[in-house]
């Protein structure tokens, strides 16, 4: 009943920390959302995968994050650019949240006649991250957006496939995904000076 | 000793030492090349899983290396395609130095080599996708050097292959499923539709293959070039071993008609592009996105027909590709454009380049006496035994292809009546645009050369290859 409760409070949590990533700005929020996120990742692995693999998400998870925050943190501030067009697209982006919470929900259910003992926080939690990713990701060419729309992504598919395979060969196969795209985004943002501030 | 270790572990050591201290772009290429044909020749003389004696000193060398529980396993089997992809690699790691991305390509490719490998060999093959992935991650800092901001075209690349990976895992756990219950309509549905979807993305298939064009008018075409080759040729690998393992996904007409309008959609929006481009680089991104369609269309063939069209496909992609893309390097250092009004009338100057880039395309298009040839011939005979129209399509593809490549010829030639024939190229350009344009005649002339490697090839699979 407990770890009922915990899991659905995660998968608000989750809700909180997908949607702040899309609407704000700045890249220390975006990280410290990254970083909440996988806290989220972790615990809903956990219900599938032992302790210390899930772990390793999470450790994987905040390792990604700290390499593009050091990357980051040692390039010049840029000024916040089109404004206007945020505004506009903040109204947009509340309804594309609005609309992947209504998707995990639908979907939810139906994962668990597909994978029977997935449990539905489970699938909720994993389907929202893959949707959240998804927007990301079709809303901005901005890498560093990018890179977070493809961890998002990535961590919702996770959270799905530590249900159906609990191989460690793939455990440390994703870690090793996951770490790549966190040094991959910070090589790319060294490489752009005039990438804006996310 | 085992064969992970030499064809898998040793390459990637040596990527990466070459990466980190070797600075001189001769000495970067020499060792990649060195070592690829190194390899190359230990995949052709030297026995897996049997005992090699050297008077009373004997050597056994296993197929499989455990890790995390796992295996990597490369057996006698394995031995052609390794034959296939070190040689066609150390092709293009000579190649590198002509054109100055000997540094990047050499380490960083022969990094990606040995992940691709090590996706051949992971049991259960489903993981393969995971090592894909990571293996597209490494090529990103090959794509887009530190001193030069990321483009578009890196990023989607980048996103549509990364998405590619959780539809080919959870495919792969639906068609166990799918073998389980094969009467489960809706499950077969499912597993079909997301293994689709992740083939489109790590194939490029139409519509996504819009970060092809992007990435090469913005890298340098020779590393891109690469890409182009080994990615998709060792995806195609691994959609075999798919075909393979799941007898359902074999019989299912459905499946095979997916894959027919796939390939004919991507042969005929190839070459079509092709015709009306006016930038050669984006051209080779249409000739690679066709040559990705006549496999996939191989595939969609009865296996005991389709399958050895593939590999039939494989050394003369890799050789036209590489030939193209150091034609159009040698081009873009001179002209820093690849549209046609950079180039237009250049033939003169350089006509080893026009040579290489226009018998290449050519090739592609299964122009006759070029090493396309005999493949597109038997894969054209094939889809007309079953459907005319099918058939057409492919000859519009076909025509596309050919009409691009003629239309950058004439571009190329068009110069003004007083300009000499003075070659530009450097001697090692020359030699090696010379060498791989006379190996394009020889595989067209002589295609049965390849017959002992080719031969072999299909036992890596159960069932396709029985």
């Amino acid at each position: 009943m407990i770890t009922s409760i915990v899991s659905w409070t995660v998968v608000a949590g989750l809700l909180i920390t997908s949607a702040g990533l899309l609407l704000y700005r700045d890249w220390r929020w975006g990280l410290g959302f990254l970083a909440g996120q996988y806290l989220g990742v972790f615990w809903l692995v956990y219900q599938h995968w032992p302790l210390g693999m899930a772990a390793a998400k999470l450790v994987t998870g905040w390792m990604a994050a700290a390499s593009i925050g050091m990357t980051l943190l040692n390039l010049p501030d840029r000024p916040e650019s089109d404004e206007k067009y945020w505004t506009q697209g903040r109204i947009f982006r509340i309804f594309m949240i609005g609309m992947a919470a209504l998707l995990a929900i639908a979907v939810a259910p139906r994962l668990e006649s597909v994978l029977p003992g997935i449990g539905i926080p489970v699938s909720m939690g994993g389907v929202l991250l893959v949707a959240m990713g998804l927007i990301q990701l079709g809303m901005t060419s901005q890498i560093l957006r990018v890179i977070l729309g493809l961890l998002t992504a990535l961590s919702g598919f996770e959270i799905l496939y530590a249900a159906m395979e609990g191989s460690i060969l793939v455990a440390a196969l994703l870690v090793v995904i996951n770490l790549g795209l966190g040094l991959t985004g910070a090589y790319l943002l060294i490489s752009s000076p005039e990438e804006p501030s996310a | 000793m085992n064969a992970p270790l030499i064809w898998i572990f040793f390459p990637f050591l040596v990527g990466a030492f070459s990466l980190l201290f070797i600075s001189q772009e001769r000495w970067a290429a020499i060792v990649s090349s060195v070592t690829a044909l190194i390899l190359t020749l230990a995949a052709l003389v030297v026995p897996i899983d049997q005992a090699l004696g050297f008077g009373s000193f004997s050597l056994k060398i296993s197929s499989s290396f455990q890790i995390l529980g796992r295996n990597l396993t490369l057996d006698s089997s394995h031995a052609p395609l390794l034959t296939i992809l070190y040689g066609v690699a150390a092709l293009w790691f000579i190649g590198a130095e002509s054109v100055g991305v000997a540094r990047r390509l050499s380490s960083m490719g022969l990094i990606m080599l040995s992940l691709l490998v090590a996706s051949i060999a992971v049991q259960p093959f489903l993981f393969a996708a995971l090592l894909i992935e990571i293996s597209v991650l490494v090529a990103v800092p090959l794509l887009s050097p530190p001193d030069q901001t990321p483009s578009r075209g890196v990023l989607h690349f980048l996103i549509y292959q990364t998405l590619g990976m959780p539809f080919i895992l959870i495919a792969g756990w639906l068609s166990a499923g799918v073998e389980a219950s094969p009467g489960d309509l809706t499950l077969t549905i499912q597993s079909t539709l997301m293994l689709g979807l992740g083939f489109a993305f790590l194939l490029a298939v139409f519509p996504l293959y819009n970060w092809m064009p992007l990435l090469i008018e913005e890298g340098s075409p020779y590393i891109v070039g690469f890409l182009f080759w080994i990615l998709p040729t060792v995806a195609s690998i691994f959609g075999l071993s798919f075909l393979d393992r799941y007898g359902w996904l074999r019989g299912s007409p459905q499946v095979m008609a997916a894959l027919r309008v796939a390939g004919l959609l991507m042969v005929v929006t190839g070459g079509l592009w092709s015709a009306f481009q006016r930038h050669i680089g984006r051209m080779l991104a249409f000739m690679s996105v066709a040559e990705t369609g006549f496999i996939l269309l191989a595939l969609s063939l009865n296996p005991a027909t389709g399958v050895p069209i593939v590999f039939l496909m494989l050394i003369p992609r890799g050789l036209g590709l590489a030939i193209c893309a150091l034609s159009l390097s040698v081009l873009n250092s001179h002209t820093g454009s690849l549209r046609f009004s950079s180039v237009q009338g250049l033939a003169r100057a350089y006509p080893f380049v026009t040579a290489g880039l226009i018998l290449s395309a050519l090739s592609t298009a299964g122009f006759p006496l070029l090493a396309g040839f005999p493949p597109r011939l038997a894969l054209w005979n094939s889809l007309g035994g079953g459907s005319l129209t099918d058939s057409f399509w492919f000859m519009v593809g076909i025509l596309g292809l050919a009409t691009g490549a003629i239309r950058a010829l004439a571009v190329m030639v068009m110069a003004g009546e007083n300009t000499s024939w003075v070659s530009q190229e450097s001697w090692s350009q020359r030699a090696m645009l010379g060498g791989g344009i006379l190996a394009l005649f020889i595989l067209g002339l002589f295609p049965q050369a390849l017959s002992p490697i080719l031969d072999k090839l299909p036992l890596m699979f159960q069932h396709l290859g029985h």
